[in-house]
């Protein structure tokens, strides 16, 4: 008994073993940085200069207009992109599930290649497709459906719509693989029933399709409103927050604070606490949804 | 039964305008990397001649030679380190579980609510405290343990035979022995599904790289195809190059490895 208690024990030591390295580098690049960036949004100063100066920082924030033109920004990127691009790949995961579809691996192919292209080279192709000299307005002229190019990047709402646009590229076929994994596993008898009853195929997708899906829905929601809180790299690239921050987004302003302008580290700390706050929200939500599942 | 036909039409004519909605930048992309910008504003969409020359013109604009090779370095480093490091440390969480370490798991799984925004500021000063800027260090440091992958190891690790275990330790294998012989060599699938994410994710890493790597030997491939565009004046065939040449490599291992990559992107709902 002794015997087998301690190589209980010496097992138990090795694990710990195991798993002390991966847990000590979480702890030290995710955890430790999080409280310190708390701390940091309680302190102010430029560069490394920083003193304490309590909630300072979140007063200035409630009046900054910057970083609510960033909020609101991020919020109507969200508010029209994900239902749209959600809507879409609903559509195409339960077209391409059909198994007597033609050229079903070439659609699928297709559609979900742009998942392999990295947020910077995507932008930097969608910002030369829609320049002022770029083919977009090249193909519009020409076939006559506009008289003079369109600035994209130069006016607000065509601006926000070309992000919209570049992410719906993005996204849609990642999304879709989701909603194709969730359809296998629905029984294809239940579409045969309704077959049947001679249920069309917009009433198999409403009633059928979307209620079974309903858990995916939610975590692809979930995950793409936490990458749209997080948008960067596009905003970024493709239109560099202009014209006059209409595209900044919040990460773009944490980024600008930080190490564009003279550094204001515990300011960009109180805005990134903000960030963590809504993507803590979502992730709560997430596991219970995980949960209940 | 016409009607049917019809919607049976429409479905593929949908389809197909998707597909090439979906390809149509892509091809352009690389098109236009072999034509000259004149051609490629004038709309042209055959392959040119010109892409000898564009790659002329990016190795004066830029040290391309020099960011591949950072990055690969870089994205391998951080591949290997992060397969290593997670995977016996999943193995372990599953393998030798009781209260203590489940409790840990757990606690880790936080982390995956940090956003990189919340946190890149106290980093970027740690990296800084101990000198690490420019470095291949600083840039793999952050990215070699995740919940995520500890996760996925560990889900991995419960259908390992425990039996296996068992006579492996009565033959007087050591512990490490049972992981490195055993579990590695089983796991291989998990370990591609694995490394194909991590790659990706720190070949296409662009905002860390662009707050430590701050000199012009550390340049990595997303930095370089974004100072392209930094410019007045673009040149279209020589942007566009530069970044066929940053998509190539995840491209490749798209194609080729299609299956694990999917099954990558949707073992973050298990």
């Amino acid at each position: 008994m002794g015997q087998t208690l301690t190589l209980r024990r010496r097992q138990s030591l090795i694990g710990w073993l195991f798993i002390v390295p991966a847990s000590v580098l979480i702890f030290v690049f995710y955890f430790y940085p999080i409280v310190r960036a708390l701390w940091l949004s309680f302190q102010t100063g430029v560069g490394v200069n920083l003193q304490y100066a309590g909630l300072f920082n979140y007063q200035r924030l409630l009046s900054d207009n910057v970083f609510k033109l960033s909020l609101t920004n991020v919020f109507i990127f969200l508010i029209i992109q994900v239902p749209v691009m959600l809507t879409l790949a609903l559509i195409l995961a339960s077209l391409l599930n059909d198994p007597t579809l033609k050229f079903r691996g070439f659609f699928r192919t297709a559609l979900f290649l742009p998942c392999a292209t990295s947020l910077v080279s995507y932008a930097i192709v969608f910002r030369s497709l829609f320049a002022l000299d770029g083919f977009v307005n090249y193909l519009l002229t020409a076939l006559s459906i506009i008289d003079k190019p369109i600035n994209w990047g130069g006016n607000p709402w065509t601006a926000r719509f070309l992000i919209i646009i570049a992410l719906t590229w993005r996204w849609t076929g990642y999304n879709m693989v989701f909603y194709l994994a969730g359809l296998q596993n629905i029984d294809t008898s239940i579409y045969e029933a309704a077959l049947i009853d001679g249920a069309s195929g917009v009433t198999r997708f409403t009633k059928i399709t979307v209620p079974l899906l309903k858990p995916i829905i939610l975590l692809t929601t979930i995950m793409s409103t936490n990458g749209t809180l997080q948008l960067f790299d596009e905003t970024m690239n493709l239109t560099n927050g202009g014209p006059a921050n209409a595209t900044l987004s919040v990460s773009q302003y944490i980024y600008r604070l930080s190490f564009q302008y003279s550094p204001r580290f515990g300011y960009a700390a109180a805005i990134s606490f903000v960030i963590f706050i809504l993507v803590a929200i979502l992730a709560l939500i997430q596991m219970r949804v995980g949960d209940t599942r | 039964m016409t009607r049917r036909r019809f919607y049976r039409f429409l479905k593929y004519l949908f389809l197909f305008i998707a597909a090439l909605l979906s390809l149509f930048p892509l091809v352009w992309m690389a098109v236009s990397a072999t034509n000259a910008s004149v051609d490629v504003v004038t709309g042209r969409l055959l392959p040119g001649k010109h892409l000898i020359e564009n790659y002329r013109k990016l190795s004066q604009q830029a040290n391309v030679k020099l960011a591949m090779v950072n990055s690969f370095r870089n994205s391998i480093v951080a591949t290997f380190a992060s397969l290593v490091v997670c995977s016996i440390a999943g193995y372990g969480f599953e393998i030798y579980h009781d209260k203590g370490k489940d409790f840990l798991m757990r606690l880790l799984l936080l982390s995956m609510m940090i956003p990189f925004a919340a946190i890149m500021i106290p980093l970027f000063m740690m990296v800084g405290k101990f000198g690490l800027l420019n470095t291949t260090t600083a840039f793999v440091l952050p990215t070699i343990s995740t919940a995520f992958l500890i996760f996925l190891f560990r889900q991995s690790a419960r259908y390992f035979p425990s039996e296996i275990i068992e006579a492996a330790r009565l033959e007087g294998m050591s512990e490490l022995g049972i992981f490195f012989g055993m579990y590695v060599p089983i796991m291989r699938s998990t370990y591609a599904t694995a490394g194909i994410i991590t790659f990706m994710n720190a070949w296409n890493n662009y905002l860390w790289p662009l707050i430590i790597m701050q000199s012009k030997d550390s340049i990595v491939m997303p930095i370089l195809i974004s100072n392209l565009i930094a410019g007045y004046v673009t040149d279209y065939g020589v942007v566009m190059l530069g970044v066929t040449l940053s998509v190539l490599p995840t491209i490749i291992i798209f194609l080729l490895l299609q299956n694990s990559f999917a099954e990558g992107i949707l073992s973050s709902m298990k």
